[in-house]
This record gives structure tokens, C-alpha cells and sequence, in this order.
């Protein structure tokens, strides 16, 4: 099968899983055991990544900035350019990708464990469906704890940025503040929350996917994890343009 | 002669350009225990997977306890899975839970039974299978067939009318293996347990089974008694009961 039957392979079966996880999500039983089992493997052991990344970014676009606005005499405009860079489109869009690699491979590497050695049919013989089991608690555990993190990566990032501009270009705190919350509105931060929810459900889709589509044992399965972290990227990139163009749009 | 309850009509299977199932046909009776022979990639395996829908045939009809498991959707096919278990090769234990917790998990999934109770009933399933004092601990901590006898136990919560067992022996000690077929002989006796076994256990098919059926390039080429396995049975059967140690 070439590339493009593969993508068109890919795609049916991400849609098709996705549109059974939906009807499931809003329906009983939930699996609770297994949702909070999944909200502390994919949010706390999380945490360190994403706060790292978005401190390092919010400290380069800092820099960065001054250096460019610097050339116009604006660098009092720091705060506002970090904070809008990092919440409408950095913090979310960085969050997933290092989620995305993260959870998402693990999610394909567990599934995909459990499909090579059956236990993904013994889900299915002792009359339980894997969807349900396997695919909604981490759906929900996902879609729940990303855009947690990428509210407290926002927050660090703009803790980076704000370090940037105190002690290398000596901006006062509180005016770094005070520019950082006048220029945030209301369609900045929904926007930012809503990228991370349909992210959330593109990241445990996709590696539920190929995890159980996972075949042949270890070979099968690493196969199924980098795929999964390779589908997951380009598919945040490009489901981020048609958000923000929707966004736009509105 | 007693009711068939597994009933395999023309079925034929195949995976891309291998032909693994070329329109076998098959009787079970209830209450019988089958063995099921072949070489190892012959398709033994697909055909018990066939008989609780976890594989759909190409073609042909399968019908179980009255149920058109050939036709059926997956959801469709849940009160059947109530009352046919299959016990994986490997067992396929969940990792990411203690035993009891596999044991319990049919009986959580289906059966809501007060905590004591679902203690209870798993304990009494763990001392079916000879292990107790095992409960909290993970399947990594387990021997292989230790694994194997928590996966009968398991196979066993819902009493089940048809037990599908796929190499229940293999990779196990004599004196394990020969606990595990005193288990299905004792399922048989007392409950009247349906039991279709794949095997390559020789000294496990002539302690369990009433009939052999022996599947040679996709198609059964015997169907009859161990007896009649060993003796007249065509060549490539006896040879396979010859190598197991059983001559005619």
C-alpha cells in the first residue's frame, strides 16, 4: 500500500474511532478507575515537560522581541507581544506537541502492548467492549488535563518572558504585569483553551489508533509509537491553522 | 445424541494470499470435549476465534447456542461472550492489574456483586486453579504458568456453557499441564462444560478429548475418536499422534 492509501487508511480509522469514542464519552459506565488512573500518568507526569518548554520559550521570544522591537525604540511592548504570541498560539500549540509526543506514544505503546498479546481480545471475549475500556478513560484524561497544562505552560512562559524583562531590559514587574493583563482579552484565552480541548482528543484518537491497530509483536508495536508521534505532529500543525482560521473568521 | 451447540458450516478464512480456512464444516455436541490438531500456523487458533466472533469468517456460517455468530455485530454478540470463554494462549493477563482484579474483572463488567461477595467468589475461583494468597500481586510476578492457571480462573468467573482453550498447556510443567486437564475433565464431569481445545498436547488430547479433528491445508481431514486417530486415521494425523509418543 503506497502513502496515500496509508494516510486514507489513517484518516477512516482515526474518524471512525473517533466517532465511537464520541458516542461513548457522553453514555455509562465510565471506567473511573482507569480515567484517574490515565489523569495522573498524562497530567502530573506531564507537568515538568511542558512548564520547562514554556519557560525556556517565553525567555527566547523575550529576547527575541527586544531585539526586534528594539530597533523601533518599542521594547516597552515586550510583555504585550510574549503574552499574545504565548497564549493564543505557543502555549497550546507547544503544549500538544510535547504531550503529543509524550502521552500519545505512550498511549500507542500500552495499547499496542496489550493488542500483540491478546488482551486487547480478551477485552473483547469476556463480552466488554475495548472502546469503552480502553479508549474513552484516556479520551476524557486528556481532554481534561491539557488544557491544564497549557494554562499553568502560559503562565510560566510568561513568567520567563517577565524575567527577560526585569533583569535584561529593566522593565518594572508590575508593569510588566499590568501590560501582560490590559492586552490579554476574553477571545485570547477561549481561544487558547479551545485549541488545547480539540488537541486533547486529536492526541489520545490518534494514539488509541494505532495502538490497537498495533501488529506483530515489539516490532509492531515501536512501529505503532513513532508513527503515532509522527501523525500527531503534523496533524496539531495543521488542525492549528484551520482553528485559528476559524477563529479568525468568527 | 445430544444437541450441537457449535455448529461451522463451509467456513472459509484467509489472511491477504493465505488460505487458512477452505469451507471446514463442524459438529459440536454439548457437554463434548473437542481437540483440535494441526501444525502449528494451520489455522487452529483462527477457527476458535471464529466460534465467539473474534474473527469473522470470509464465508460460510457459524452458529453457537443458537446464536448466527457469523452474522452478528459486535455488540450483538455480548450475550453470547457471557457464555463462551476463551482462555488465550498466553494467557493475556491485564498488566496494569493484580490478579484479582483480572479474576474480578468479568464478574465487575457483568455481575454486580457486593465487594464481599466478588472477594469471595474470586478467592473461590483462585482456589479452583490451586493458587492461593496470590491476589495482590501483579501478572509480572508470576510464573508462566502461574499466569496460565489465573487466566483459567479468570476464563472460569461467569460459568461458562463453552470453554474455548487455545494450547492450554504449552510452556507448562508436566504436573501443571497435568493440573490444568484434571481442570478440564473436572468442568466436563460436574458442570457439563462444552470444550473445544487447540493443542499439540498429545498425552492432553487422549486424558480430555472424546474426538479429534485434525486440520491439514486449511480443511479437517479427520473427525473420530482418539482411538480412531491413532489407528486409521490418514498419515498425517497418525504421525502427529506417533511423534506426541501415542503409536497405534
Amino acid at each position: 500500500m503506497g502513502w496515500t492509501g496509508s494516510l486514507l487508511r489513517q484518516v477512516g480509522g482515526v474518524t471512525r474511532l473517533a466517532c465511537q469514542a464520541l458516542a461513548r464519552m457522553f453514555t455509562r459506565p465510565l471506567d473511573v478507575r482507569e480515567t484517574i488512573r490515565q489523569l495522573d500518568r498524562i497530567g502530573v507526569g506531564s507537568l515538568n515537560l511542558t512548564n520547562i518548554t514554556a519557560l525556556f520559550t517565553g525567555m527566547v521570544l523575550a529576547l527575541q522581541t527586544a531585539y526586534a522591537l528594539g530597533k523601533f525604540g518599542a521594547r516597552l511592548y515586550i510583555g504585550e507581544v510574549v503574552a499574545l504570541s504565548l497564549v493564543r498560539e505557543l502555549g497550546p500549540v507547544l503544549t500538544a506537541l510535547m504531550v503529543g509526543g509524550r502521552v500519545g506514544s505512550g498511549i500507542a505503546a500500552e495499547i499496542g502492548s496489550m493488542a500483540v498479546t491478546e488482551q486487547v481480545d480478551a477485552i473483547r471475549s469476556m463480552a466488554a467492549d475495548p472502546v469503552r475500556k480502553l479508549v474513552v478513560p484516556r479520551v476524557w484524561a486528556t481532554v481534561a488535563m491539557l488544557p491544564l497544562l497549557t494554562i499553568l505552560a502560559d503562565g510560566m512562559g510568561i513568567f520567563g518572558g517577565l524575567l527577560i524583562g526585569v533583569f535584561q531590559e529593566g522593565l518594572s514587574p508590575t508593569f510588566y504585569l499590568q501590560r501582560t493583563a490590559q492586552v490579554l482579552t476574553f477571545d485570547d484565552l477561549w481561544l487558547g483553551l479551545a485549541k488545547p480541548v480539540m488537541f486533547a482528543f486529536l492526541i489520545a484518537v490518534i494514539g488509541c489508533y494505532n495502538g490497537l491497530s498495533a501488529r506483530g509483536g515489539a516490532d509492531g508495536v515501536g512501529r505503532a509509537t513513532t508513527h503515532t508521534v509522527y501523525v500527531i505532529a503534523i496533524s496539531v500543525l495543521i488542525f492549528d491553522f484551520f482553528i485559528t482560521k476559524l477563529f479568525l473568521a468568527l | 445424541m445430544s444437541e450441537p451447540v457449535i455448529l461451522l458450516h463451509d467456513v472459509t478464512k484467509s489472511f491477504g494470499a493465505k488460505h487458512v480456512l477452505r469451507g471446514v464444516s463442524l459438529e459440536i455436541e454439548r457437554g463434548a470435549t473437542v481437540a483440535l490438531l494441526g501444525a502449528s500456523g494451520s489455522g487452529k487458533s483462527v477457527t476458535l476465534k471464529t466460534v465467539n466472533g473474534l474473527v469473522p469468517p470470509d464465508r460460510g456460517e457459524i452458529t453457537v447456542l443458537g446464536y448466527p455468530v457469523s452474522t452478528m455485530s459486535e455488540a450483538a454478540l455480548t450475550p453470547l461472550r457471557r457464555r463462551v470463554s476463551y482462555l488465550f494462549q498466553g494467557g493475556a493477563l491485564f498488566d496494569s492489574m493484580s490478579v484479582f482484579d483480572n479474576v474480578a474483572y468479568p464478574l465487575r463488567e457483568h455481575d454486580r456483586l457486593e465487594p464481599a461477595e466478588l472477594r469471595e467468589r474470586v478467592d473461590e475461583l483462585l482456589a479452583m486453579v490451586r493458587l492461593e494468597d496470590v491476589g495482590s500481586l501483579q501478572p509480572s510476578e508470576l510464573s508462566g504458568g502461574m499466569r496460565k492457571r489465573v487466566a483459567v480462573a479468570r476464563a472460569l468467573a461467569l460459568e461458562p456453557e463453552i470453554m474455548l482453550y487455545d494450547e492450554p498447556t504449552t510452556g507448562l510443567d508436566p504436573v501443571t499441564g497435568g493440573a490444568i486437564a484434571d481442570l478440564i475433565v473436572d468442568l466436563d464431569r460436574r458442570f457439563g462444560v462444552t470444550s473445544l481445545v487447540v493443542t499439540h498436547d498429545i498425552p492432553l488430547v487422549v486424558r480430555v478429548a472424546e474426538r479429534v479433528v485434525f486440520l491439514h491445508d486449511g480443511e479437517f481431514i479427520f473427525s473420530g475418536s482418539v482411538e480412531a486417530a491413532r489407528r486409521e486415521a490418514p498419515d498425517p494425523v497418525r504421525e502427529f499422534f506417533a511423534a506426541g509418543g501415542i503409536h497405534a
